[in-house]
């Protein structure tokens, strides 16, 4: 079997190392025009910053990829022929494929700003937007970050490690309104006040004003407010990329439409990651999911199926994570950012703004818990995942919350305030702390 | 790629460079000075200027923002970065170190070679401390603790933001200041033996050599104590300790290189190399290493229990090359004088024999592992970059597989930086102790060779 895989990202990879595992004699290409290797899209900003080298944030080495017989093709891919299993290539060479996976990601999405082609707008993605923002923020003294979510913060992080001041525009009246409740918000935008970042709440970008060069020299905003500045950085989503899909026969809506086992329209061609639109996705679940841990879950779900094992995408127990300038977070299970009906929320925040912990839970009894928010402390991912699956009630989480606490040895534990605060948000549920961290806790 | 201009340091982080650089210039002009009574005091306007521009300027750095991870243009300033300035700090570096072993030996006249005018200086203290003049392992140990002191200084401001480095790095300075600086000094002082209670068999090789445990046992009561302590420590405490925590609880809480390497070199940590042919280079080094120092210290003992018949002068000409080669050349010119350009782990990585010791007992024999959580990793390369030991940490993180490394020293630097909160370190029971997480499938391929 011949395995062509378009695009070497997360998904692609995954898709890759999974294949080589079940299928030790499969022949496999990645076929990238992005980079020659795979690299981490989410560690871009520590390039930028200075944290890491380019070659740092390859996650291989580079003989990996001929120790385990893995093809690079560093090339784009113009055509698609699906009739023929051709793959046409921009070096005027064609690829013959038995299967075909179409991991081709994201491109970032603009909403027709007047003004977004100025030189000195830009998204932040891949590899060609480092290199514009490196270019582009040289020496420079304000930029303004449309968008209030995750890249919108990275953005303002990467000005703001440069020197250079960062003001952000937010379409909601509070940071990434969609996902965080509001408590969990302000200490995010406390983040932002502590490094001096100036964020527009409930604020679009209207237009961008060009200079005499062709260059942006400031935005304005709906509210009206001119802000002159150098450099744009747009953070309002991706949408995937659908290039290469378009010029096939190969079904597309938003992004390339899948069924539950990855699987398009065009028998042996398959799509994973950013650029797949599940035609029928799991209830509660978004039909295209943009992170990367939903590419490496969908690249190792396609893998089964195409060696001949098929297994549909099982999202499972969602979880995710950042961090906003000092501030991490993490999330396990359905932890929505709006009061839902049927669910209560447990919220507890230390005195010093720097750690919360949300437990949301069922309102009837048992109260079975479904979900954590944390921020600036560690929870273990699968004792989190353990009690969401076992449906535990909120009582017993909440006594045992030691269990899930992983933040490094002589950190401060926090249990006993959050027991002692929830005994007083919830009295008719009255809990007495049975676990702490570490080795005392089990004597 | 197009390097970006760095950010402009503020004036006054300016200044006190300036005033670090001032130091360092009247400790020339200290060198140069044939007037004993001027020499001095540009000696301790040296150590003044240093000292204070140092700690104002990790104030400045880092005091004034809100504490977190720092390593903003880490990789792009000369000084951090391999830079024309790495290349300088390096050179004069390593250029001290072979002046100190080869060029300051006292000439009987109490002449310390091209350090002499250093040494001196340093007499009133000395006979404080010791009750003898100084001479250069004075000097060296003075600047050694200094520099321990001063850079651990920074390490607090930088670090925290974590309790864990907090108190990890308050114990190198309280080793190093203490069981490696003053004891040593005090034991002088009463006329006993100059011995270091935080250093062991078999990176202080001679305190189990034949020839050190009779010279220690003819000194009487303290010295029957330090063979005591010196053969319990390497023999029964090392096993029991590094079962429990880990090798950490000596390289990164206890050693005194290790304390260099974690005050001083942390400017430089990042810059160890993490491929596979350097792991493959420091197997073959580091355990031939120990190998060695055993077989002497075998042949040592075998000759002396056969009255020093059997091998003639065998052992003795062994551990003398020994000494220059591992001791001085490499734990000393290399080890240190190379921080700016091979990290600050080098020594303890490829050459450190007591490092292979603990390694082994920590790989094999203990309950500590670096736990990854769950499938949160993203393969930002963030811990890889912070392990000063070299260690590909990501390989395991991205796999979900807990590190178990013999060369781990569990500085923690990794699970500070990640910027998920993926990686913990923790003792607990061996079962299970390499299993990774079941929420990523960790594929079969070889990557961990």
């Amino acid at each position: 079997m011949h395995l062509v895989i378009l695009g070497n990202g997360i998904t692609g990879v995954t898709c890759a190392l999974t294949v080589r595992r079940l299928q030790p004699e499969a022949r496999i290409t990645l076929v990238s025009s992005e980079s020659a290797h795979h690299y981490s899209r989410t560690a871009l900003m520590y390039v930028y910053m200075g944290h890491l080298r380019a070659q740092d944030i390859k996650p291989y080495e580079d003989w990996f990829w001929d120790e385990n017989r893995l093809a690079l093709v560093h090339a784009t891919a113009t055509a698609l022929n699906t009739a023929e299993n051709l793959l046409i290539l921009d070096n005027s060479t064609t690829l013959a494929y038995d299967q075909l996976l179409l991991a081709t990601g994201s491109e970032s999405k603009f909403f027709d700003w007047p003004g977004q082609q100025l030189a000195g707008v830009q998204g932040l993605y891949g590899l060609p937007d480092l290199e514009a923002m490196t270019r582009d923020t040289h020496g420079i003294s304000r930029g303004v970050v449309v968008g209030g979510g995750l890249i919108g913060v990275e953005l303002a992080e990467m000005l703001h490690s440069r020197g250079i001041e960062p003001v952000v525009l937010v379409r909601d009246a509070r940071y990434w309104a969609s996902v965080l409740p509001p408590e969990e918000a302000n200490l995010v935008d406390r983040q932002f006040q502590e490094n001096h970042v100036s964020v527009r709440y409930g604020t679009e970008l209207r237009e961008i004003l060009a200079n005499a060069q062709g260059r942006v020299r400031a935005v304005v905003t709906t509210a009206g407010e001119e802000i002159a500045c150098q450099w744009v950085g747009l953070a309002t989503g991706v949408r995937p990329n659908l290039t290469l899909a378009k010029t096939s026969n190969v079904e597309t809506d938003q992004g390339i439409l899948v069924d539950e086992l990855l699987r398009t329209n065009v028998p042996n061609v398959f799509a994973a990651g950013d650029c797949a639109q599940h035609r029928r996705p799991g209830a509660g679940e978004v039909p295209i999911e943009q992170l990367w841990y939903t590419g490496r879950m969908q690249g190792e779900t396609v893998a089964h199926t195409i060696c001949g094992q098929s297994t549909p995408y099982r999202r499972g127990i969602w979880f995710n994570s950042a961090k906003f300038f000092n501030l991490e977070y993490q999330t396990y299970g359905h932890a929505p950012a709006a009061p839902t009906p049927g669910l209560t929320s447990f919220y507890w925040e230390h005195p010093n703004c720097r750690a919360a912990v949300r437990v949301y839970f069922r309102s009837e009894a048992p109260h079975a818990v479904v979900g954590f928010n944390a921020l600036g402390l560690r929870l273990r991912h699968a004792v989190c995942e353990q009690w969401i699956a076992q449906r535990a009630p909120v009582a017993t989480v909440i006594s045992h919350f030691g269990a899930a606490n992983f933040d490094p040895e002589f950190f401060p534990q926090h249990e006993k305030a959050i027991v002692a605060d929830f005994n007083r948000q919830f009295p008719e549920q009255p809990v007495v702390l049975k676990q702490r961290k570490g080795l005392f806790a089990r004597l | 790629m197009l390097t970006p201009p760095l950010p402009v340091s503020s004036p006054a982080e300016k200044l006190m460079l300036a005033v670090v650089a001032g130091g360092l210039l009247a400790l020339l002009l200290a060198l140069a000075d044939a007037d004993p009574s001027r020499r001095n005091s540009w000696f301790w306007l040296a150590v003044g200027l240093v000292s204070a521009g140092t700690l104002a300027w990790s104030w400045l750095k880092y005091g004034r923002q809100p504490a977190g991870v720092r390593q903003n243009n880490l990789w792009l300033r000369a000084s951090t970065g391999r830079g024309a300035v790495a290349w300088v700090t390096g050179l004069v570096l390593t250029g001290f170190y072979v002046v100190l072993y080869w060029f300051s030996n006292d000439d009987g006249q109490g002449n310390f070679g091209l350090l002499t005018n250093l040494v001196h200086p340093l007499d009133g203290l000395s006979q404080a401390l010791r009750a003898r003049p100084a001479d250069q392992w004075f000097l060296y140990g003075t600047f050694y603790t200094l520099a321990v002191l001063l850079m651990g200084g920074r390490a607090l401001w930088k670090y925290r933001h974590s309790r864990y480095q907090l108190i990890r790095t308050v114990s190198v300075m309280f080793f190093q200041l203490g069981f490696a600086f003053l004891i040593p000094g005090l034991l002088q002082f009463f006329q006993q033996p100059e011995f270091y209670f935080s250093y062991f068999w078999p990176l202080k090789y001679d305190y189990l050599f034949p020839g050190t445990v009779t010279s220690l046992l003819q000194k009487g009561g303290l010295g029957v104590f330090m063979v005591f302590w010196g053969a319990v420590m390497s023999l029964v405490a090392t096993p029991v300790l590094t079962y429990f925590y880990g090798k950490r609880w000596y390289c990164s809480w206890v050693c005194g290189c290790g304390g260099l390497a974690e005050t001083a070199g942390d400017p430089y940590r990042h810059l160890s190399d993490k491929s596979r042919v350097a792991w493959r280079w420091e197997v073959r080094i580091i355990y031939p290493v120990l190998g060695l120092i055993v077989a002497i210290t075998a042949l040592l003992w075998v000759h002396f229990a056969t009255g020093g018949t059997l091998l003639g002068a065998a052992g003795n000409v062994a551990a003398k090359w020994y000494g220059f080669a591992i001791g001085s050349v490499f734990s000393g010119v290399i080890g240190v004088g190379f921080y700016p350009i091979m990290g600050s782990r080098v020594w303890c990585r490829f050459g450190c024999p007591m490092a292979a010791y603990l390694g082994l007992l920590q790989k094999h024999f203990s309950r500590f592992r670096i736990s990854t959580n769950g499938a949160q990793c993203i393969s930002c390369g963030n811990c890889s970059n912070v392990c000063e030991m070299g260690i590909d940490v990501q390989q395991y993180a991205q796999r979900g597989a807990p590190i178990v490394r013999a060369s781990c020293v569990g500085c923690g630097m990794c699970s500070t930086a990640c910027p998920r909160g993926v990686l913990n370190l923790e003792n607990g029971p061996r079962e299970g102790r390499t299993q990774a997480s079941p929420l990523i499938h960790a594929d079969s391929l070889r990557i961990l060779s």
